[in-house]
């Protein structure tokens, strides 16, 4: 008898504890926006967090975008050859990374290089008791560490994921032209022609700056809830990982749908 | 009937209760700190001396009694009054709570760029001769990764002072430092509430460092204050619990037992099945 009683409270307990996160990550979201005009006043704290953020994930995206590049011009030239249009291979490798790839795939390995990293030093500092620390010397640890990190998480996204489509570009081209022996003229040309400053380059360049905003608010918003343990900070780098993944992915079909949908 | 504090005690607790939800850890604790003295709150571990600490930094609210603070209760401070009353203390936490994201020279600098504007040179001055206080200037470049538990808790020590605060609460000053560490860092407390004419409030179990340097001593144990008195006065006690821990007697009032709880008890009872 009391089974189906149980299912429901246990499923109203959970639905109840999903709003209740998501309105206190709307919260600190919030505090972090209201508090930010101390980044501004001090713009050395967000030019360490770019540094520490963009500069330590360079590497990696670089590296995936060189290889995602040779991954769409294998397969793009696949496809195109059957209908005798390879020519439109360098159109087909910008169009991929400018609109999708790019912002997209940035956004994952952002997410599992720097938003975890975040997650983890934010935890870190509340175990050590930093942060109560920094309360108690009449600073605020929202302005002080989560602002500056924010807005470099921000800033550095968009900018790693130009480089990306950057280095995929670069990496069709080898495949493309060096490897395969499509004409290079044909290559830069279609591409020159094909790709639109607004309609691809500006809503790819969006897409990146909303990613930024949401992998970097749900990582810290991860290490600030975290429980103050070895236990409770691994278990939130991997809350980390899955939500922003997750939402990434939502918010992708959401904004293409908007951007590129009649 | 309340009677106002004299005008220079800086740290008043009145007939205060402290704990967590619905659990008292200390009830009936009435103590005060005024300028240039040192006083030590003692007791075992898990007496509660950390809870009194951050009820007098408004890190959690007496659940009775009054905490005032620079005469002002603490409890109805919230926002830049708070902040306000924060940045005239100085605490340094039980485990040093340094910033590991920055080197040693830069935790010193942290008060002092975050309210003051004083300029880079003076910056330098001050943290380098808060450094050499506690013999620690030589290790200003160095990473907190790089410096060993007792050196951190002596650069705590050099940042809770950087702002020459009018009250500084020490959270076990004396635990891992080796005995010349001791020795100096007990005389340094003890030579900055002079010269600074600060309140220090120790909270330690270093029965000797403490009284060499304390004004006055409150003792606290089983949820209450148990004594006070000057350091000497406590000496010649002959409070049952007073000599207990002076002398570090295993038997006596104060239990070596973690007591029973009937929480306890369910979980042996679920573990065993059966009573103990």
């Amino acid at each position: 008898m009391t089974t189906p009683f149980k299912t429901i409270a246990g499923l109203g307990t959970r639905v109840r504890e999903g709003v209740s996160g998501l309105g206190a990550f709307m919260r600190l979201a919030g505090a972090i926006l209201v508090r930010s005009g101390g980044a501004i006043r001090r713009p050395r704290l967000v030019s360490q967090q770019v540094h520490f953020i963009g500069n330590h994930s360079l590497l990696i995206i670089a590296v995936s975008g060189l290889f995602v590049g040779f991954v769409l011009g294998l397969q793009g030239y696949y496809t195109l050859s059957r209908y005798g249009s390879e020519e439109a291979l360098g159109l087909l490798v910008a169009l991929s990374l400018t609109r999708e790839l790019g912002p997209v795939v940035t956004a994952l390995l952002f997410a599992g290089r720097a938003g975890t990293s975040l997650t983890a030093e934010i935890g870190l500092m509340k175990a050590g008791e930093q942060l109560a620390a920094m309360e108690v010397m009449a600073v605020d640890p929202i302005r002080r560490v989560l602002v500056p990190r924010f807005w470099g998480g921000v800033i550095a996204m968009p900018v790693l994921a130009a480089v990306f489509s950057m280095v995929g570009v670069i990496g069709g081209w080898v495949v493309g032209v060096l490897l395969i022996g499509i004409d290079p003229g044909a290559f830069w040309s279609q591409m020159q022609e094909g790709v639109d400053v607004i309609n691809d380059i500006l809503n790819g360049f969006i897409k990146s700056v909303v990613f930024g905003i949401a992998v970097t608010l749900v990582a810290l918003h991860a290490g600030w809830t975290a429980r103050a343990t070895p236990e409770g900070v691994s278990r939130a780098t991997t809350r980390t990982v899955v939500h922003s993944s997750l939402l990434v992915l939502g918010l992708d079909f959401v904004m293409t749908a908007l951007m590129f949908g009649n | 009937m309340t009677t106002a504090p004299p005008h220079d005690t800086i740290l008043q607790f009145t007939d205060v209760a402290l704990g967590y939800g619905d659990f008292t850890v200390l009830a009936g604790i009435s103590i005060e700190a005024r300028k240039g003295q040192v006083v030590a709150l003692m007791g075992g571990s898990g007496s509660g001396k950390t809870t009194l600490l951050r009820a007098a930094t408004a890190q959690i609210v007496a659940q009775r009694g009054r905490v005032t603070v620079f005469d002002q209760d603490i409890a109805r401070l919230s926002g830049e009054a708070l902040r306000q009353v924060r940045q005239r203390m100085g605490v340094l936490f039980q485990q040093g709570a340094l910033f590991t994201d920055l080197n040693v020279f830069e935790n010193v600098a942290f008060p002092l760029r975050e309210h003051t504007r004083i300029s880079e040179s003076q910056v330098h001055e001050r943290v380098l001769e808060k450094l050499d206080a506690v013999g620690l200037k030589a290790a200003a470049h160095l990473r907190i990764s790089e410096i060993s538990g007792g050196m951190a808790r002596r650069v705590a020590l050099a940042r809770a002072i950087v702002l020459e605060p009018e009250l500084i609460l020490y959270d076990e000053p004396f635990a891992g430092l080796d005995p010349i560490s001791l020795g100096i860092t007990a005389r340094l407390i003890r030579d900055l509430t002079d010269k600074l004419g600060c309140a220090s409030v120790l909270i330690t179990h270093d029965v000797i460092e403490s009284f060499a340097i304390a004004d006055q001593v409150y003792m606290v144990g089983q949820g209450k204050l148990i004594a006070q008195g000057s350091p000497s006065e406590l000496s010649t006690s002959q409070d049952a619990y007073v000599r207990q821990f002076l002398d570090g007697e295993p038997d006596g009032p104060i239990a070596f037992h973690y007591p029973v709880s009937p929480a306890y008890t369910r979980w042996l009872e679920q573990r065993t099945g059966k009573r103990p």
